[in-house]
């Protein structure tokens, strides 16, 4: 098991390494002078073109270039942000944690949610409860999660008042301990309510049809001949192996949920990095741009890790097979 | 056949009886009579042998007999099917509970790996059959004993094996000893040796043979293998579109078929293998 562990990280090493070399590449592709971008909407003095160019070597080769910020984004260094007057990585370090305790939160509910529909419906396959729910599930679902999240504004916030319209907190605080925590957590809990609903519906379908395509295996069969229960049977035999594709599905919904919801984000001023992502597009803050974009992808990469790993948990044909 | 006929608690007494079994499927838009009008009985500890080329309906009558039936839409499931004088059809489904659990009719099939789960370890497996609610222990002596009692000398190594471990005949064996957990008193096979290669079908078979001995356990087998039944089985049944074109002592089927499908079939089973006498 351990070796598999670390064949799967092995093999994740390169791939990092080409998405920072894809990216740096991109960045360089995007059209327009940065020293102009620097000067704005006048001439560029030679002197201070030269400066420039010398200071951050401007005119090396191309492939020299592309040396130099692998080597500085693997020690750590993004570059700077001239729009936020910081250091990218620190830039991320700050937003980072609010957008994965959102994706937390809300993954938190939705995969409960989701296997607890999947399975009602897929048992009771055609059924009234299976149509109600599927329908019900795939309305959810279709949904945008920005008006999802604006209706839950309207009812939840301003009707009903019980939790704040946006932000992630009080500008002045002074509650302390356990008050923190619950004060956080109403800012929290739209944003991760509107998520956890929209990831939610989408697990729903995929355990539905795993759990049908379970029921129609000949162990299930073999259950029912030892005199199992239904609930025995779903429990023991249906729950675990229908839940391998989900397991799947969410690991890559969660790692790219880690680059930001950005729409969830926007709706409830969530300064998470979707916020920032699109702050920075809009300001032409390229070296965040890819920060993020790098920082997204590794959390993706790392999140088909922990899936590969999960599985071979999970399922003990991979272990000794693959 | 004369040393099993003398166990026999009586001959005429039938632990499964079934009068005009019919299932019929709907498929699309068209009817599949799977079965249709099927008479047969067992008696206790007798081996009876169901022949029959695939879509001859042997399967979905045991599928039916023993309310295991396939996610099929079902247009037509009637008939008077009696268990120890019990009405299976109009079972609860705690009676049948209660039934499959113990002292009743469990059933092996065709594909052992198919049928076992994929992600629990065999020990785990059978012990469910032992005690549903789940205290079974998975290295239990009795899941041992059952490992031991179908021909495995290590049980310890194979009940903590997963069934991808295993070769299909020694699936097979663990699909016995699952079935065999409910101590039941009619064991269904469904083509319990099809899927395997032909050494380990006659170890298979050998140990099935033994048991139903062993324990005076009744035995149908589902085959089209003539040669199986020739070996195994009391009686027959002769099943073609659905129906029983023929039922009758082994012998007397092989030396006298009444039916022409019946002579056929003899006809092109060519081999016949003695497993009586080989040790299991």
């Amino acid at each position: 098991m351990l070796r598999y562990i670390l064949q799967r990280a092995l093999y994740a090493l390169p791939l990092m390494l080409v998405i920072i070399v894809v990216m740096f590449t991109l960045l360089h592709l995007i059209p327009g002078d940065p020293v102009q971008a620097l000067v704005g909407d006048y001439p560029v003095p030679p002197a201070y073109r030269q400066a420039i160019e010398e200071k951050y070597r401007l005119n090396d080769p191309f492939l020299t270039q592309v040396w130099n910020y692998v080597t500085a984004v693997v020690q750590g260094d993004f570059g700077y942000s001239y729009q936020n007057q910081r250091p990218v990585l620190s830039l991320i370090l700050e937003r980072a944690p609010r957008t994965i305790l959102l994706a937390s939160v809300g993954f938190a509910f939705a995969i409960p949610l989701g296997m607890a529909i999947g399975v009602i419906t897929g048992t009771t396959r055609s059924s009234t409860t299976d149509k109600i729910w599927t329908t019900s599930a795939l309305i959810a679902y279709a949904i945008p999660t920005f008006w999802l999240g604006q209706l839950l504004v309207m009812f939840f916030a301003l009707r009903l008042g019980w939790f704040p319209t946006q932000g992630i907190g009080p500008l002045v605080s002074r509650a302390h301990g356990f008050d923190w925590i619950l004060e956080r957590g109403r800012y929290l809990a739209l944003p991760a309510l509107a998520f956890a609903i929209h990831e939610g519906m989408r697990f729903a379908r995929i355990m539905r049809a795993s759990v049908i395509d379970t029921l129609s295996q000949g162990y299930i069969i073999t259950a029912r001949s030892k005199g199992l229960t239904r609930g025995q049977i779903i429990r023991r035999h249906v729950l675990r192996n229908s839940s391998l594709p989900l397991v799947t599905v969410a690991g890559y919904a969660f790692g790219s949920a880690l680059s930001g919801a950005v729409l969830l984000e926007t709706v409830f001023t969530w300064p998470g990095l979707g916020l920032l992502m699109v702050d920075s597009i809009r300001l032409r803050d390229n070296l965040t741009v890819v920060g993020v974009v790098i920082f997204s992808a590794v959390a993706v990469v790392l999140m088909n890790l922990l899936v590969d790993i999960l599985y071979a948990m999970l399922d003990p044909r991979i272990r000794t097979g693959g | 056949m004369t040393a099993s006929q003398s166990r026999r608690p009586g001959l005429t007494e039938r632990l499964l009886d079934v009068h005009n079994l019919k299932v019929h499927f709907q498929v699309s838009d068209r009817t599949i009579r799977a079965v249709d009008g099927v008479d047969f009985h067992v008696r206790p500890a007798e081996c009876v042998g169901i022949v029959g080329e695939s879509g001859s309906g042997k399967s979905t009558l045991v599928r039916a007999v023993s309310r295991l039936m396939p996610n099929l839409r079902i247009n037509e499931l009637s008939g008077d099917l009696r268990f120890e004088g019990r009405h299976i059809l109009e079972m609860s489904e705690r009676d049948l509970r209660a039934l499959r659990r113990s002292h009743g009719f469990s059933m092996i099939f065709q594909d052992p790996l198919g049928y076992l789960n994929p992600t629990h370890r065999v020990g785990r497996q059978i012990a469910e059959a032992l005690s549903p609610q789940g205290k079974g222990r998975p290295d239990g002596q009795r899941v041992h004993s059952l490992l031991q009692e179908v021909g495995f000398s290590d049980p310890k190594s194979v009940a903590h094996s997963f069934p991808h471990e295993l070769s299909g005949g020694m699936r097979q064996r663990v699909m016995i000893a699952i079935a065999l957990a409910s101590d039941p008193k009619l064991l269904f096979a469904d083509e319990p040796t099809t899927a395997l290669d032909a050494t380990v079908q006659l170890q298979v078979l050998q140990t099935l043979y033994r048991i139903h001995k062993e324990r005076n356990m009744a035995v149908v087998i589902i085959t089209h293998d003539l040669g199986v039944v020739a070996e195994l089985c009391d009686r027959v049944y002769v099943m073609q579109t659905g129906k029983v074109v023929e039922t009758a002592d082994t012998v007397d089927l092989f030396e006298r078929p009444k039916h022409s499908y019946s002579a056929r079939l003899i006809e092109l089973s060519a081999h016949r293998v003695d497993f009586r006498s080989a040790a299991p």
